[in-house]
């Protein structure tokens, strides 16, 4: 549905986006992850057609979004990161506009403008001042503007920011119910929303793609080697390293937090291999007492920050990464 | 066209929205009023002192004495005001964000800007629509030709265009509305002074400064005169500074 090969935008000297290619399937929720300045905005911006890209193509619905403009901005519904509301109108005076202005058939603008207010949650607010709303209305309103013409693209920048938690859940379970009819693009920064909405990600970092996967690939792929952490109650925590390290698998343990007598270690081992059993056993057979014992799965902050803040040379690629890994191994 | 419209139905709609229409027109027919008053006394005493009671040298002409004069003065009054409703055409919606949901709609550039052009002539027209019931007044009690007084609002009608095709331009230039008005009002301000240069160049600069003087071609309209050559002018004025600022919001869009 959504097609970005190569693409790169310049301004001036400043590369905002480096480039970046990802596909986005019919019905996907693709999210957009990446810190500030990262380049989110501008890719959205160019795939909604707003501003053009300096090299590189971009598709939607099979239309590119340069040549056809009008074609491609037909299907797309977009949320820029601030909605865009015109203060001095009413809530439906403002949809009915956009319903204009996105070519909805006149006799069918008063039902599209209702169903979207339906969607949207703002039929409450139909005849208040755009100006006079509240963030979370606003936000909102900018959403059933993006949906109103039933475009099969929606690209939402940022679409929770400014919500408070409620309003944040609401938005999300909105997106969710969306998604099927049409395809989603959100960008974000927080990292559980990506987890809990998005089928796929794509990791951006100083306009360059870093990663591309589901949520659950990421958190496992990039976890590298499989962690455990175990808290014993133990008398000399040298000879529960000891021990700890003898267990077969184990290929590294370090002491994460200490407590009087309790101790929490955490323990790398090799992947594909279950070593919890044995842990148990070594620890109980030696009459220390096991209080805690769970596999430590990488968050998604923690391969975000990985990612977005590893330094320099190892940073353009995740498969450049590997590669750099194998080599360290080899030598 | 539909799309023509829907944007100069909504720039008009939000001027109306605004404390905007009402400052202008209100402002206008402040200043009209007060200038029809005194432009109407000054020709009733001449017209007493002229007149079969007076030196006795006949009726003088209500068209030459007082219509004309008058609508050379509303030209300057509309040089004031016209900035005004320019001003926050483009520069509001670009400091609001509110440009991203136009440029991001199935519709071009060209109908924005049409759009916008047409929602400030609506407004215009209905601010020169104030003047209209004391022109009406004077056809009432007196016996003006008519001819000079329609040729006299055509050529408003395309001056004012003229003005706010350049105001639009400006207005794509900069997201301040402060700015936009102030730069609106100082350019046309040149294009009223630059007539005054006129004494001082050779008859080449004389041409030139004819040429660019927004004014000089107003004049013929408010005698009675439509000549092609000045309705081609306007029109030419107004096209080009819709061209302008067809292209500034496309530079603006490469440059982001």
């Amino acid at each position: 549905m959504i097609e970005v090969q190569n693409l790169t935008k310049r301004y001036g000297r400043f590369t905002a986006v480096d480039g970046v290619s990802f596909r986005v399937e019919k019905g996907e929720i693709l999210g957009f992850l990446g810190p500030n300045g990262a380049g989110k905005t501008t890719t959205m911006r160019i795939l909604t057609g707003y501003m053009p890209a300096t090299t590189g193509k971009a598709l939607v619905g099979g239309f590119d979004v340069f040549d056809q403009p009008l074609e491609a901005k037909k299907r797309t519904g977009y949320l820029p990161e601030t909605p865009p509301l015109y203060p001095e109108m009413t809530v439906r005076e403002y949809l009915m506009f956009v319903a204009r202005i996105k070519g909805v058939a006149a006799k069918a603008q008063r039902a599209q403008v209702d169903t979207s207010m339906e969607k949207a949650r703002v039929a409450d607010v139909a005849s208040r001042h755009c100006g006079k709303l509240s963030k979370g209305y606003r936000q909102r309103v900018g959403l059933a503007q993006a949906i109103l013409h039933n475009p099969d693209v929606l690209i939402l920048d940022e679409p929770t920011a400014g919500l408070d938690p409620k309003q944040i859940m609401e938005t999300r379970d909105l997106i969710k119910s969306l998604a099927g009819d049409h395809t989603i693009v959100l960008s974000t920064h927080i990292l559980p929303e990506v987890s809990q909405v998005c089928q796929r990600v794509v990791i951006i970092n100083k306009g360059k793609v870093v990663a591309v996967d589901t949520p659950d690939n990421l958190t496992s792929r990039l976890a590298g080697a499989q962690s455990l952490y175990v808290q014993v109650d133990a008398t000399s925590n040298a000879d529960v390293g000891a021990a700890l390290d003898g267990v077969p698998g184990v290929t590294a343990v370090r002491v994460a937090d200490q407590r009087a007598t309790v101790t929490g270690f955490e323990i790398e081992c090799q992947r594909d291999r279950d070593i919890r059993r044995d842990l148990a056993k070594a620890i109980v057979s030696h009459g220390w007492g096991l209080l805690e014992l769970r596999p430590l799965r990488m968050s998604l902050e923690e391969i975000f920050l990985q990612l977005t803040t590893s330094e320099g040379a190892a940073a353009p690629g995740s498969d450049a990464e590997t590669n750099g890994d194998d080599a360290k191994e080899n030598a | 066209m539909r799309n023509v419209l829907a944007i100069a139905e909504r720039e008009l709609r939000s001027y109306f929205a605004s404390p905007i229409a009402y400052a202008v027109i209100g402002l206008f027919a402040l200043v009209f009023g007060w200038m029809f008053y005194a432009f109407l006394r000054y020709f009733i005493g001449a017209s007493m002192r002229m007149g079969p009671g007076g030196m006795g040298q006949g009726p003088i002409n209500i068209n030459d004495m007082l219509l004309r004069p008058l609508i050379l003065q509303i030209s300057v009054v509309v040089l004031f005001v016209l900035p005004m409703v320019t001003m926050r055409t483009y520069s509001e919606e670009k400091r609001s964000g509110t440009i991203e949901l136009l440029l991001t709609s199935p519709i071009t550039d060209v109908q924005i800007i049409l759009g916008k052009f047409l929602g400030a002539m609506a407004l215009y027209s209905a601010m020169l629509l104030i003047t209209v019931p004391s022109v009406v007044v004077l056809f009432w009690y007196g016996d003006p030709d008519w001819k000079p007084v329609v040729t006299s609002y055509v050529g408003l009608l395309l001056m004012g265009g003229s003005f706010i095709a350049f105001g639009l331009f400006i207005s794509s230039l900069t997201k301040n509305q402060i700015v936009a008005g102030v730069l609106t009002f100082c350019t046309l301000l040149m294009l009223l002074l630059v007539g005054w240069l006129r004494e001082f160049v050779g008859p080449l600069g004389q041409a030139i400064v004819g040429a660019l003087s927004v004014f000089e071609h107003f004049e013929d309209f408010s005698k009675g005169v439509l000549d092609t050559k000045h309705i081609v002018y306007y029109l030419s004025v107004i096209t080009f500074g819709l061209f302008l600022t067809a292209k500034s919001v496309d530079s603006e869009r490469w440059r982001g």
